[in-house]
């Protein structure tokens, strides 16, 4: 049961990340449907750095940059992605789904590429994100069942509060709200709606990318074989799921998580109806989505304007 | 130039594409002045306040505040320079509360505090007498309340310029008074304020001075006590008209539509109708009173086919067969095969009227069509109503195949009422049909209806400008939170008196 429930954390996090990412591109206005892409590229940069700096630093690797430069390349792949998608639809205007279903396509291909192009090479790098934290032996088994997981998990939860904070309690949090609600009135208040378009997205996307490098390294172990992007479309499904809420997506990740593998854990599970248990958090956002369309709170529902462009001057 | 002038335009030009929306404007704003800018639609008085208020950049011509020569280039150089403009369309986010609406992108350097805002927007609303709930949610809140935020939300910010599109459009009579009364006090404490109306008498009755503009042009500024209601409309038209409408007696009346009882309940399940009962004449014009989203739409369009009904009846009384249908819970199409004939002509124009991107002739196929007999679309017949649509009621366009996005508010309406007319209707509905009309499209359109209410046919009217209501119909039936609260004569009833049915059980339900 235990392992179940570190199996259904570990794969929820990386969820977590692509939900976090995408709650704050949605807050914006911005329906951010390359998430999938983005999580591809952010993983095929991390992995891609993490296998240079292995390769350069031989045996003496220092276990913090290890950890420390796929971050920030993943970070960086992620945001860039997140330009290009704002640059097409904030500056270029492009219509939003279509953007983002090309990120995707882009990305599945970017990392499908990377795989056929060095293999499954990245379980060298692996021991590092799955490293306990290093203070986690002095304090007994409460360190072992909080503190030994790979440290992008805290991360994850670390993110998921902190963005939690800023949406609701902070001016910038009030403004990017406002920016995806109704961007004339978050203009007419004297807020840049291009800026914190660009922003949120950029930042949405580098959190995002997290996500795909959290999945290959801590939960696949590094045996990056096959194509990820069910993963993008999972936390796509969670920001629905946890209404637009990134410390509700605390648990709601782990619940998905909990669903996407339960079926390895029920004993006597065809290969065929594995399938159909992977199917399972889709089915219950789908429930959400009734539930809160059916009667809800305005405040539950998805930001008035997302998916839409704005143009101060268009009558 | 006197160095009161708190607001100076001079030579303003902007042009959109190939229109023309201002051509060379001058006028000024003193300090403790109340100026109202008066204008036909289309005649660029949004425009021209939009510049200052920095959403669009003019062309050419120079900007003065304080004698100072400016350039407003955002929203937020027009806050620098204490400028506020309270919008037509509220520009409000629906989940924030009040308070959260008027500190948003606020830059000041104090804490973040909620609490300490919502003070301080309970000190203003005490100063200039709002009466306003800090902690409420934009979407629970009434037309006037959301008007109030917008106001607190300039003063707020520390404008003293301000600038009113159109504020009085949705209120009620009593809610009008109440802001001209907070309006005067801001005069008096010093504030320069621009109202952008098309009511004359509110002109009258609220400004010191009145700038007047004609298809973009500057035509003139009055001292508003020396001048009248006749000699402005000919400053804004441009040739005398005559504002008076002529009520004819109604001729051969007839029970057309008895409507018994009608309850609905809309998906929210808020009560929306409550128990309405009413009759509409065959030769009469019946006026439809009430606050904005009381019920009046849920009760065209239960008539109409659109909405759900719960309980009551609907019976049409059909001039030709004699025969009574019951129209409850029957289909659009349905109705329409019984032999009735209901033109409506919806609330919201570009939606439920007209097809924006396609041209005049195919939006008249829309009611057409179906009587085609071979698998080809006939466009003969609509291109022949269209050409005489847009000559007969002065449709303002290129020709008949421009979309009718592209044309101005009053002409979409010209053309959606001609269309509906055309299907010679035994009842004509008709919901806020002058809604953004200048003054004179509006007439055209009221005798339009009058014409109609001559040839024996029911009229049914949606207004909003009690003015206008009182001098159109022969009977008004008031409606209040999705209550029928009376029904009076047009001839003898007063403003005052529909004004208080009106407001007699919107408490509370009704709300949209």
């Amino acid at each position: 049961m235990l392992a179940f429930l570190i199996s259904a954390i570990r794969l929820g996090m990386t969820f977590l990340f692509g939900c976090t990412g995408e709650i704050i591109t949605e807050k914006s206005g911005h329906l951010n449907l390359g998430i999938p892409g983005v999580m591809c590229v952010g993983a095929s940069c991390g992995c891609y750095a993490e296998y240079i700096y292995l390769d350069m630093a031989k045996r003496n690797a220092d276990p913090f940059l290890a950890v420390f430069i796929p971050i920030v390349a993943t970070i960086v792949g992620g945001a860039l992605m997140g330009l290009v998608y704002s640059f097409l639809t904030v500056t270029l205007r492009a219509n939003q789904n279509v953007t983002g279903l090309a990120l995707t396509t882009f990305g599945v291909g970017v990392s499908d590429f990377m795989i056929a192009k060095t293999g499954p090479i990245y379980s060298k790098g692996t021991k590092y994100f799955t490293a306990p934290l290093p203070f986690a032996e002095e304090t007994g088994w409460f360190g072992e069942i909080f503190l030994s997981h790979g440290v992008l998990i805290y991360l994850a939860i670390i993110i998921a509060f902190v963005a939690s904070f800023v949406l609701t309690k902070t001016k910038v949090g009030l403004n990017l709200r406002s920016v995806g609600e109704n961007p004339a009135t978050a203009d007419a208040a004297g807020i840049n709606v291009s800026l914190y378009r660009y922003l949120a997205t950029c930042i949405g996307c580098g959190i995002a990318g997290l996500g795909g490098l959290s999945f290959v390294m801590d939960y696949l172990h590094g045996n990056w074989e096959y194509c990820i992007d069910a993963i993008g479309w999972l936390a796509i499904a969670l920001v629905i799921f946890t209404v637009w809420k990134p410390n509700l997506a605390i648990i709601g990740s782990i619940v998905f998580g909990g669903l996407y593998i339960a079926s390895s854990y029920i004993t006597g599970v065809s290969f065929a109806n594995k399938e159909i248990f992977k199917m399972l958090p889709y089915v219950v956002t789908i429930v959400v989505l009734v539930i809160t369309s059916i009667r809800d709170k305005k405040e539950n529902q998805p930001p008035q304007s997302l998916g839409l462009s704005y143009f101060r001057e268009e009558r | 130039m006197s160095n009161k002038a708190a607001i100076e335009l001079k030579n303003i030009t902007k042009t959109f594409g190939s229109v023309v929306a201002n051509k060379d404007v001058s006028l000024t704003v003193n300090r403790g002045e109340i100026l109202s800018i008066l204008g036909e639609n289309g005649s660029g008085k949004t425009t021209l306040m939009n510049m200052i208020s920095g959403i669009y950049f003019p062309d050419s011509g120079q900007i003065y505040i304080d004698g100072e020569p400016v350039l407003i280039r955002s929203p937020k150089d027009a806050f620098d320079y204490k400028i506020g403009m309270i919008h037509q369309h509220f520009k409000l986010v629906d989940v924030f509360s009040a308070t959260e609406n008027i500190i948003l992108g606020l830059k000041s350097k104090e804490k973040f505090s909620i609490k300490e805002a919502a003070k301080k927007v309970a000190e203003i609303s005490n100063k200039y007498g709002f009466e306003i709930d800090p902690a409420k949610k934009i979407y629970e809140m009434s037309v006037s309340e959301k008007q109030t935020v917008e106001i607190i939300k300039v003063l707020y910010r520390g404008a003293d310029i301000l600038i009113l599109d159109e504020p009085t459009a949705v209120l009620t009579p009593q809610e009008t008074q109440k802001l001209f009364s907070v309006l005067r006090r801001m005069r008096d404490d010093g504030k320069a304020i621009i109202i952008i109306t098309h009511k004359l008498h509110e002109v009258l009755s609220l400004s010191d001075r009145v700038a007047v503009l004609r298809k973009g042009e500057y035509i003139g500024t009055v001292e508003t006590a020396a001048t009248n209601e006749s000699e402005l409309t000919e400053m804004m038209v441009g040739k005398k008209i005559s504002l008076n409408i002529e009520r004819s007696e109604p001729k051969n009346v007839a029970d057309r539509l008895v409507v018994n009882g009608l309850d609905c309940i809309n998906r929210d399940g808020v009560k929306v109708l409550d128990d309405v009962s009413f009759t509409a004449r065959s030769g009469e014009i019946l006026g439809i009173a009430g606050i904005a989203g009381s019920g009046q739409r849920e009760l065209l369009e239960a008539i109409a086919g659109l909405q759900k009904v719960d309980s009551g009846e609907i019976y049409y009384n059909n001039p030709k067969t004699k025969a009574t249908d019951n129209l409850r819970d029957k289909t659009p199409m349905q109705i329409r095969e019984l032999g009735v004939r209901l033109s409506f002509v919806p609330e919201d124009r570009l939606g439920m009227g007209l097809v924006g991107d396609m041209d005049i002739v195919d939006n008249m196929m829309l009611r057409s069509y179906r009587k085609g007999k071979s698998m080809f679309l006939e466009r003969k017949a609509p291109k022949d109503l269209a050409m005489r649509i847009i000559e007969d009621l002065e449709v303002v366009t290129p020709n008949e195949n421009t979309p009718v996005r592209r044309l101005s508010g009053g002409n979409v309406q010209k053309v959606l009422v001609g269309r509906e007319i055309a299907a010679s209707p035994t009842v004509l509905m008709a919901a806020y049909p002058v809604r953004g009309l200048d003054i004179n499209s509006s007439y055209t359109i009221y005798n339009l209806l009058n014409n109609q209410k001559e040839k024996g046919v029911a009229v049914i009217f949606v207004g909003e400008d009690l003015d206008v209501l009182i001098e159109l119909c022969d009977r008004i039936l008031v409606i209040g939170g999705g209550r029928v609260t009376g029904i009076v004569d047009g001839r003898t009833a007063s403003k005052e008196e529909i004004g208080l049915l009106m407001t007699k059980s919107a408490k509370g339900e009704g709300d949209e």
